[in-house]
């Protein structure tokens, strides 16, 4: 079993599953408590325009999908602020024309397009070292904007108002939120692809949230799932020879289900023993 | 700053010993949102020391007129004056204690990191609360007794005690105004009372302003009452007038509120 860890492939895997781990946990559980999975969708779908112009273009599809990921989020903040679109029509505009514009410029590039799959539904195995490096920048700038606006942004998705009230920037601190919601897009769509993203932000922040009472453990336990999820996924798909992005998310599915259902009996215990 | 808060305390005393000051002062004020009135040409004065309430309907504008001292709602037409200044630029503090529906009970956050958040403020960005924080977080915990359920989380907590919590964290900064949104709502009859009792002893610090819209849940302890619905119905008293209220609400109203008998005999010193 070890053995398999000697293959440069397979660590490169594990790594991106590592980093991509870290930035669902911590940015996952914005999403979670402050409810943007939706506008998480949204945004991972649109990065499907930019993996399509950089096909066309020739460039990094990785750089592609960055480009895209950031301006859905950040042109979603202002649509939904400036405009009378009601928040859930703008994302699914935005979702949509995304998609549209990335089967287009697909279809555009001359030639088949090998791995545009493994963009759609992930497959961790051709990571390049390349990419490690974007994913770990990317990384480094989720965790250092969390750690400078940890408190207005803990305000922010609490009681926005009272953080107006406060003098705390809050429209720009959304904007932040975005952001970082898109860089951790960008960080996850090697591992389980722009399809499956929202269930790597969501459910590991969701089993987190079971066990603890604070935004900040929450985080903790948040990485410290997705990062064993991602890992332990990556080792499953191997041995079984199947997918390693839906693997990863059926784990995660799986996990989240047995933590709700063990919550669940022992509330139940927990009631009938006082009762 | 600290100076600046003894400096405003003492001219808070001279003023006391003569006439008191003026706190808010709304002049013609009326907003619109998208052509929908909210406010029309409301007329509002609240000195410093008031326990003032104001009651009215569903959507008669109570949580646009609070928005609206506190400088998150600006009125299409009129003047509003918050110690002198434009709400934004007021002077002295104003602490704010929203409808209790405004957040996420599923919220992790524990009512230490709640109260801790009345120390924001643009000039404490980039930087971890410190001692003074945490100091005057704990002060404000003391005066609405609740030091000890500070790690418990918010959700947990039974309306009454929310309210504390949340009060607390508007009294964090020590502000020479507090306005209320519905803090009755979801605090059953004997908590009202308490919660009374601590805002009555508050109001000797502060103004206080509270709306509603249960007439049952505004008490003896208020000493101003006001009627709104889209406009503000007052007589400088406690005492209003059936037809005040029944055009605040647009219809008949069974007087119970005000002088209702309390079941808890309010205390005297």
């Amino acid at each position: 079993m070890l053995s398999i860890l000697s293959y440069d492939f397979m660590q490169n895997a594990l790594a991106a599953g590592i980093l991509a781990g870290i930035a669902c946990g911590v940015v996952g559980t914005y999403v979670v408590v402050k409810r943007m999975v939706f506008i998480s969708g949204g945004v991972s779908h649109a990065t499907f325009g930019g993996i399509g112009l950089a096909y066309l273009l020739g460039f990094n599809p990785m750089l592609g999908a960055l480009l895209f990921a950031v301006a859905a989020a950040l042109g979603m903040g202002v649509i939904t602020r400036k405009t009378k679109l009601s928040e859930d029509t703008g994302i699914g505009v935005l979702w949509a024309t995304g998609m549209a514009l990335g089967v287009i410029f697909v279809g555009l590039a001359s030639g088949y397009a090998p791995d545009l799959f493994s963009y759609l539904f992930g497959n961790i195995l051709t990571v390049q070292r390349g990419e490690l490096l974007m994913m770990l920048v990317l990384d480094g700038v989720i965790i250092a904007t969390v750690l400078a606006f940890y408190k207005e942004l803990l305000a922010v998705c609490f009681d926005e108002e009272f953080a107006r009230v406060e003098g705390i920037p809050t429209a720009r601190l959304q904007m932040v939120l975005l952001a970082l919601i898109a860089l951790t897009i960008v960080t996850v769509i090697r591992v389980v692809g722009i399809v499956l993203v929202i269930a790597l932000l969501t459910i590991p922040p969701a089993i987190a949230r079971q066990y603890t009472k604070s935004l900040s453990s929450m985080m903790r336990l948040a990485v410290a799932v997705s990062v064993s999820l991602s890992v332990c996924g990556i080792a499953l798909s191997y041995l079984l020879n199947i997918a390693s992005g839906a693997t990863i998310i059926l784990l995660s599915s799986a996990a989240l289900l047995t933590v709700l259902l063990t919550r669940r009996v022992r509330a139940g215990r927990a009631a009938k023993n006082t009762g | 700053m600290r100076q600046h808060v003894s400096e405003s305390t003492k001219a808070k005393d001279t003023h006391s010993t003569t006439v008191p000051a003026e706190v808010v002062n709304l002049r013609e004020v009326s907003v619109d949102y998208d052509g929908v009135i909210a406010l029309e040409s409301v007329n509002l004065s609240v000195q410093e020391n008031d326990f003032f309430g104001i009651i009215g309907p569903n959507g008669g504008g109570k949580s646009t007129l609070l928005k609206v001292i506190l400088g998150l709602v600006s009125p299409q037409q009129g003047e509003v004056a918050v110690w002198g200044q434009p709400p934004l630029k007021s002077p002295r503090r104003v602490g704010y204690v929203p409808q209790h529906n405004s957040f996420d009970r599923d919220f992790p956050i524990t009512v230490w990191n709640v109260v801790l958040m009345g120390r924001l403020s643009r000039a404490h960005m980039f930087r971890a609360y410190d001692r003074h924080d945490r100091e005057n977080a704990l002060e404000a915990l003391r005066t609405v007794g609740m030091t000890d359920l500070r790690k418990r989380p918010i959700g947990s907590l039974s309306g009454g005690q929310q309210q504390r919590a949340f009060i607390a964290r508007a009294l964090v900064r020590d502000p020479s105004l507090l306005l209320l949104d519905e803090p009755m709502a979801n605090v059953d009859s004997g908590t009202q009372e308490e919660l009374y009792e601590l805002l009555s002893e508050l109001s000797h610090r502060m103004a206080i302003m509270m709306v509603s819209h249960d007439l049952s849940a505004i008490s003896v302890y208020v000493d101003k009452i006001a009627c709104l619905n889209r406009r503000l119905y007052y007589h400088g008293s406690k005492e209003i007038p059936a037809e005040d209220i029944e055009a605040a609400y647009g219809c008949p109203i069974e007087l119970l509120a005000h002088g209702m008998p309390h079941r808890v005999l309010r205390r005297h010193d």
